[in-house]
């Protein structure tokens, strides 16, 4: 237990030093790697609960994926150089109370979220208890995801898949005078419309470019 | 006291895993070289030792003594961080491959998963160098690899899915044993190219090593580290195509099972044919890096958006169908 109690305090530190390094330090790719590192030390505390599945889809999405954009996309707008303001705005800024009122706001719904776990744990219980313990927790969350939630899981995955084609399609722009390559008209070429054969006369030249 | 005992057999067991993946890295760097060089008609490295089987040790020990050299203008801490990263993260997922049915390091329920997990952790190594280099070209190769890697880790990962339907178990162990009556590279033989080829792409070798390509970024990530950095980083890399091995033959070839059932295979030891189908994949690895051009980055993208990925996307359709229409699936 007291290797168990070491650990839980050594990643819940991390994750909460990390997380404030997010927002206090100068550089903002620094952010992005401290950003990392919470992810990182959160989905260790989620296999320590013995949550295993939600820690590695943690690891994969958030840090694997997410994150990496996330660096691409600092990196390549070379914001590194500017500074990060933290407690010292200027008058203009707004960002501040904006940032304030947002977070007062999430931390009320956690309030209210864990308050109503803790006053009224029936509703979490609506499935019975031997189903839990026989498997491991993927198995789990399979049969629970696919069965009784499956509408709400699939309509995640429309409005996901929406968002994604939306970007698309924000972003796509056709340039003109580009040259693209086609594979088909390329591989289908032949001889024949590739190369011609001209008799050349002496002291004329032949002229191609027809 | 019993927490003394436990750490230093569980340093043991790891350990045990931990230094045959290093001889058996640097044993595989002598051997790509060897590979390569029988393909186009040269000797390859035969000096030092018998058939220059210590070359890889020399240079490492070169490499030890040389002088780090940490450019002015980087950001040291990460630039130091990034090769120790590439390291670390490809030495862990070591950890969940079975070698025999007991002889596991961590038999945990996710196995393939953190295996994934890793893997995709490993492109930090490459952009955290390649950005605290400053400089152009490491910056371009780190920013070619991202895209790159994140844009093959999705076809890798339906692949696996497809596996996993096969299974129904994240186990590494169980998904070998569900392998006892066939090997997976014989009804999902598409997959198993599709994965290697994606592997390839994953470790950054040839034909898709456009994030060190020497004839546009000089060495990629990899031009301002030196010394025992550039080693280690070179470390890292030998020890993910390893594992992206093991993996390719946990996934498909069987890991530790006998190709058939009989007495005489049961004699050889079960982590000996592990370790054969790593060798083989690996001399694959090796001709292919010997024998294909390297391909430009448009359509590198363009193979693993539009070809492989819409590809496992059907064959994981057809999987789960054909196992579902002949009542196959695994249920627990």
């Amino acid at each position: 237990m007291l290797a168990h109690a070491i650990f839980f305090y050594f990643f819940s530190f991390v994750a909460i030093i990390s997380a404030i390094m997010v927002t206090a330090s100068k550089n903002t790719v620094h952010s992005v790697f401290f950003l990392i590192l919470d992810f990182i030390s959160i989905s260790c505390l989620f296999i320590m609960i013995g949550a295993e599945f939600l820690g590695m889809i943690m690891l994969i999405v958030y840090v694997g994926a997410v994150a990496v954009l996330f660096l691409f996309v600092v990196m390549m707008l070379n914001v590194a150089q500017q500074k990060n303001q933290w407690f010292k705005s200027s008058d203009t800024s707004t960002h501040i109370p904006i940032g304030l009122i947002v977070s007062l706001i999430i931390f009320f719904e956690l309030i209210i979220v864990i308050g109503g776990w803790k006053y009224k744990p029936d509703i979490i219980k609506n499935f019975s208890d031997s189903q839990i313990s026989n498997s491991t927790n993927t198995h789990t969350i399979g049969s629970v995801l696919y069965t009784e939630y499956i509408h709400l899981f699939q309509i995640s995955g429309m409005i996901l898949l929406v968002a994604m084609i939306g970007a698309i399609v924000l972003t796509f722009r056709k340039r003109e005078g580009v040259k693209r390559q086609n594979y088909f008209s390329q591989i289908s070429r032949e001889k024949n419309q590739g190369v011609e054969l001209v008799e050349v006369k002496s002291k004329e030249g032949v002229k191609i470019d027809v | 006291m019993e927490y003394l005992i436990l750490l230093f057999s569980e340093i043991y067991k790891i350990l045990y895993v931990l230094i045959p993946v290093l001889v058996s890295v640097a044993m595989i760097v002598w051997l790509d070289r060897r590979i390569w060089a029988f393909v186009q008609k040269r000797r390859g490295p035969n000096v030092v030792g018998p058939f220059g089987l210590f070359q890889t040790l020399a240079d490492a020990l070169k490499y030890i003594f040389k002088e780090i050299i940490i450019p002015a203008s980087s950001n040291k801490i990460i630039f130091i961080l990034a090769p120790i990263v590439t390291m670390t993260l490809a030495l862990i997922a070591w950890a969940v491959i079975p070698f025999s049915e007991d002889y596991v390091l961590a038999d945990i329920n996710v196995g393939i998963l953190y295996i994934f997990a890793i893997s995709s952790l490993g492109v930090y190594g490459i952009i955290m160098g390649g950005w605290a280099s400053n400089s152009k070209y490491p910056f371009l190769g780190s920013i070619r690899s991202a895209a790159q890697m994140v844009s093959y880790e999705v076809s890798i990962g339906v692949i696996i899915i497809n596996v996993l339907l096969c299974v129904g178990s994240l186990n590494l162990s169980d998904i070998v044993l569900a392998q006892e009556k066939i090997w997976f590279v014989i009804p999902l033989f598409p997959m198993f190219v599709i994965f290697f080829i994606s592997s390839l792409a994953e470790t950054n070798r040839p034909p898709f090593d456009l994030p060190e390509a020497e004839a546009e970024l000089v060495a990629g990530y990899q031009t301002e580290y030196s010394g025992m950095m550039y080693a280690m980083f070179w470390l890292g890399e030998y020890a993910n195509i390893l594992l992206m091995c093991a993996l390719g033959s946990i996934l498909f070839f069987g890991g530790w099972l006998a190709p058939i059932d009989t007495p005489l295979f049961e004699m050889v030891p079960p982590p000996a044919w592990l370790i054969f189908k790593i060798l083989f994949l690996f001399v694959l690895f090796a001709l292919i890096k010997a024998i294909v051009p390297r391909y430009r980055y448009d359509q590198l993208m363009r193979l693993g958006w539009k070809v492989f990925l819409p590809f496992s996307l059907i064959w994981v359709v057809l999987t789960s169908g054909y196992l579902l229409y002949f009542d196959l699936l695994p249920v627990y």
